[in-house]
């Protein structure tokens, strides 16, 4: 395996430096296309490069082959320059069949690259794709830069020597168009071929071949004339802040800092949680992380996977539980009883498309007005946004401090971006950070279940097995002090009243909202929350390098909201609120601060583009 | 800090809380709270360990008449609190307290699990066949016909077996009794002994909205006759003169009652109850007259390994397993690289 060793970059005189690319790879759901886009998102870190990815999967597990609501696809932006999203419009498609490319070409940038299998453009395919003639003949593709090439055929003579079957050897396609795009882009293949070995550690044919395949594609790219067509690129390395670095994805972030939460409180953790899309990743990250105290229990329901976490709490352990908007409705109860018991609990909801079940899999982040409102009674928690990959890290740390400190339920807002999106993370250092270590009342002298810290209006948390502090809680209203059943009116007025009170004061234990970028005041505030941050973000810097008078302010906390926010708010002419729902953070701040907030909405399913972003800035400018 | 403080031994009114107690006059919960009352001392356990969970209903009241730890959470979801603080902590003493509509009409679901995963603690199933709080509608163990705001015209549903429905979910341990019965804390301690989920139904009386339901079965007169008290080892024979047994059938592998001394019977006939037979268990809590009698006592007791104790095993593995020692160790495996 000599051309191992040969560094693609020092070969390369003729590739064209570029400051960042966007490729999309798809194809069909087996064809093994997330796997693909998560060793090229490995090796281009490697690279130095920043980057997003944004993997796109249908909701069926296995649609018939070949058809369009079969098609997977990851897209990654990848640059020499800060990124802060997948990017609007991909300039390379890969597609390995001809359905990828009915559902895709519409995304590609006007004279961009294709990638074709033409091994897959037979009738059949095209026809179950719904071509009624061939686009890569019917001149349907001019105007693109085409590069044709039979990965089927070629596969297959590239692993025949290790004996695979025909379906295992095209099981090796996206390594071979692996190996063609790494080496389009000048990219090292050692870290993919380090991982194919520790994968198929008990499977070394399996492995064998799939590399061989790797470079099989590399060697074409060498041998093929690519700067005629598609052509050779290098993305030199990203300035970024120095240290050590990692790919995360959301559903990982979360979990770890759900972990370190704990641990910083203090507590054990007590995940339950039942699983649903696109939550499960949560799930399946902390079960693996036992050996940190953390008990994880699948329970038969969304219902029981809260009332677990509850009793967990109540035992004296951090409650967890998580669950998408679906799941979140059916433990809406016990969340009520959780802020009723006054309950530390971290309730996470990673977001999908509603109502109902929706779309399971598609983004949206339209569970704002559950999370803040939607319970029987007066019922109020806290309410934060993660905003990216590496922000739900440090997002579930706030949740445990919140929750711990103030005994109380807080809804932790994330997405189905962001869950399976990642990006290169500098790793903290947990050890490090300042502990908030939780203390659980051990002194029965003067004890009472709601007595109160002055300050905090947190309540006492008595933990069943502490001698002489034995009381009972439940979901009957209790007396302000004694937690004794109270039917008295005005009882209820005053617990109303606290649990309101204990909630709003937490907005001066956040920070003060500043504006991510642009001035404090000015013609127009963006205001966004969670998964929109990247686009806003480059929306705005795009328009600020234009000279145009803009903020981006981004909510983590969301419930409470920032106490100096409407003040904030109130010092532009003009505010916008882009979100991936009908409307919702625009009606609570209209609420909050009768202001002129005006919606920015988009619910298709895919995350906002920039190119919307600053049209509804431009817009708002002029109008 | 938990400091372990030497008591001499509690008695049950120890365990009764400040509260007064609101259900109805007459309403079978009394006895049965005074026979849980009366239990507890009699038990090796310190009195901060024990935790009483309740869901929603007449019966789940009873938290807050104890003066132990006590949860009363939401309607029917009980047994998945219960098992949480039991994950969390399996030093606590777990008590669950339910009725027939709380335990297996809403929460019937949470039921079948919890006795499925066999989490260490005592069910008490206060079944009155009604529901009570909400005022009288029929329940999922209501007989047939029965008349209520809710059906007018008769119940048109099948009634719910408990015991039959828990030991089809794999229950390890299912006995019954009544409000009333003097020695109905014998078997909650028999029900507590058991390491694992001991469900106990407890024929109850609910004075206003279905007074005297188990009178065909409890009343004084008829009680010889129509109740059989089983215990492990002992033939199955009942009735005022003793004479009546249980035989198994086995040409239609069905119980039938027979007289010792009629017909050739002898006791070599009757059936010797096996609390470990869960066959045997699962004919004897189907039995529901009119032939039959109904079986009160330790109907089945199998133990097996409990749910916290293969948490707690696998917490230990992967303790032992870890390669990294932190979280922070844990980050920094896998790809990483520095720039």
């Amino acid at each position: 395996m000599n051309e191992l060793n040969i560094k693609a970059d020092s070969v390369a005189d003729n590739r064209t430096a570029v400051p960042s690319v966007v490729i999309r790879f798809a194809g069909d759901s087996g064809d093994g296309i997330q796997i693909t886009g998560s060793r090229f998102t490995d090796t281009t870190a490697l690279a130095g490069n920043d980057l997003a990815t944004f993997p796109d999967f249908p909701a069926e597990i296995r649609a018939p082959v070949g058809t369009t609501f079969g098609v997977s696809a990851f897209q990654i932006n990848f640059g020499a320059r800060s990124i802060e999203t997948h990017g609007d419009e991909p300039d390379v498609l890969v597609a390995l069949n001809p359905a990828a490319l009915m559902v895709n070409i519409a995304r590609l940038r006007k004279g961009g690259s294709i990638i074709v299998d033409t091994g897959s453009f037979n009738a059949r395919n095209l026809k179950k794709a719904g071509y009624e003639t061939n686009p890569l003949e019917d001149g349907s593709l001019d105007g693109y830069k085409i590069l044709e090439v039979d990965v089927s055929k070629n596969v297959l003579e590239a692993v025949k020597e290790f004996g695979l079957s025909q379906k295992e050897g095209l099981r090796c396609k996206n390594f071979w168009v692996l190996g063609l795009v790494y080496w389009i882009y000048g990219r090292d293949r050692k870290d993919t071929i380090d991982w194919l070995r520790a994968k198929f550690a008990k499977r070394p044919d399996i492995a064998d071949a799939n590399i061989a395949a790797l470079n099989a594609g590399h060697i074409f790219g060498e041998a093929a004339e690519l700067s005629d067509s598609v052509g050779l690129f290098s993305v030199g390395k990203a300035e970024m802040k120095p240290g050590l670095y990692r790919t995360v994805t959301g559903g990982e972030a979360l979990a770890w800092g759900l972990v370190a939460g704990s641990q910083l409180a203090g507590l054990e953790a007590f995940f339950g949680s039942y699983p649903i899309t696109p939550a499960s990743p949560i799930l399946h990250s902390l079960a693996k992380l036992k050996q940190f105290g953390v008990k994880t229990f699948q329970a038969e329901d969304e219902i029981a996977a809260i009332c677990s976490a509850i009793g967990a709490s109540y035992a004296g352990a951090l409650g967890i539980t998580s669950s998408s908007g679906p799941g979140i409705a059916l433990k809406g109860e016990a969340i009520g009883l959780a802020i009723s018991t006054e309950l530390p609990l971290v309730i996470v909801n990673s977001q999908r498309a509603g109502p109902s079940t929706g779309l399971p899999t598609k983004t949206e982040q339209s569970d704002l007005y559950q999370s803040v409102y939607g319970r029987n009674g007066d019922a109020p928690l806290v309410v934060l946004a993660a905003h990216g990959p590496s922000d739900c890290f440090e997002v579930a740390i706030e949740a445990c401090r919140l929750a711990t400190k103030y005994m109380t339920p807080v809804m932790l807002l994330t997405d189905g971006y962001i869950g399976n999106a990642a990006e290169p993370w500098l790793i903290p250092t947990i050890a490090d950070r300042e502990p908030f270590t939780v203390e659980q009342r051990t002194d029965p002298e003067g004890y009472e279940p709601f007595n109160r810290n002055p300050e905090t209006l947190a309540r006492p948390w008595a933990v069943p097995g502490t001698p002489g502090l034995e009381h009972r809680i439940g979901g009957i209203e209790k007396a302000d002090g004694s937690g004794h059943i109270s039917y008295e009116p005005a009882n209820h007025q005053t617990m109303t009243d606290l649990r309101r009170n204990k909630i709003l004061g937490i907005a001066r234990d956040i920070p003060e909202q500043k504006p991510e970028q642009g001035e404090s005041t000015g013609k127009l505030a963006v205001i966004g929350w969670g998964s929109t941050y990247g686009p806003i973000s480059r929306a705005v810097s795009n328009k600020l390098k234009e000279g145009k008078s803009v903020a981006q302010i981004h909510l983590r906390h969301l419930w409470p909201l920032p106490a100096n926010l409407g003040d904030l708010l109130k010092g532009y002419d003009t505010v916008i609120v882009p979100e991936m729902n009908d409307g919702q953070l625009k009606t609570v701040l209209r609420d909050q601060y009768l202001i002129d907030a005006r919606p920015v909405t988009k619910v298709t399913g895919q995350p906002f583009k920039i190119t919307e972003i600053e049209d509804a800035i431009d817009f708002a400018l002029e109008n | 800090m938990n400091v372990a403080v030497p008591t001499q031994k509690l008695k049950p009114n120890d365990f009764a809380s400040d509260q007064e107690v609101r259900w109805c006059p007459g309403c079978g919960d009394y006895a049965i709270l005074k026979a849980v009352q009366r239990t507890l001392p009699d038990l090796d356990v310190a009195k901060e360990k024990y935790v009483f969970v309740s869901g929603i209903g007449c019966s789940s009241r009873f938290p807050y008449y104890m003066s132990t730890y006590g949860f009363h959470t939401i309607h029917g979801r009980a047994p998945a609190f219960a098992t949480g603080i039991k994950i969390t902590n399996p030093d606590l003493d777990v008590w669950l307290v339910t009725g027939d509509g709380d335990g297996f009409s809403i929460g019937g679901n949470h039921m079948l699990h919890v006795l499925r995963r066999n989490v260490d603690m005592q069910i008490l199933l206060c079944n009155n066949e009604i529901y009570g709080l909400t005022k009288g509608q029929y329940s999922p163990t209501s007989g047939e016909g029965l008349r209520t705001p809710s059906s007018p015209t008769g119940s048109v549903d099948s009634p719910l077996k408990p015991l039959v429905f828990a030991l089809g979910s794999g229950a390890r341990f299912v006995a019954r009794g009544y409000d009333t019965q003097k020695n109905l804390p014998d078997v909650f301690k028999r029900a507590h002994a058991h390491k694992g989920t001991s469900l106990v139904e407890i024929l109850q009386n609910c004075i206003v909205y279905n007074d005297a339901v188990f009178d065909d079965v409890l009343a004084r007169d008829v009680a010889a006759d129509k109740q059989i008290h089983v215990e492990h080892g002992k033939p199955l024979i009942f009735g005022t003169d003793k004479n009546k047994g249980i035989r198994m059938n086995t040409k239609t592998l069905t119980l039938e009652v027979v007289t010792v001394g009629e017909n050739g019977i002898t006791e070599e006939d009757i059936l010797v109850h096996d609390e470990t037979n869960k066959a045997l268990a699962t004919m004897l809590a189907e039995m529901d007259g009119p032939d039959l009698p109904v079986a009160l006592g330790v109907l089945y007791c199998n133990p097996s390994a409990t749910y916290e104790q293969a948490v707690e095993s696998q917490m230990a593995e992967a303790k032992a397993k870890s390669s990294a020692p932190s979280l922070d160790a844990l980050l920094r495996e896998g790809h990483t690289w520095e720039l």
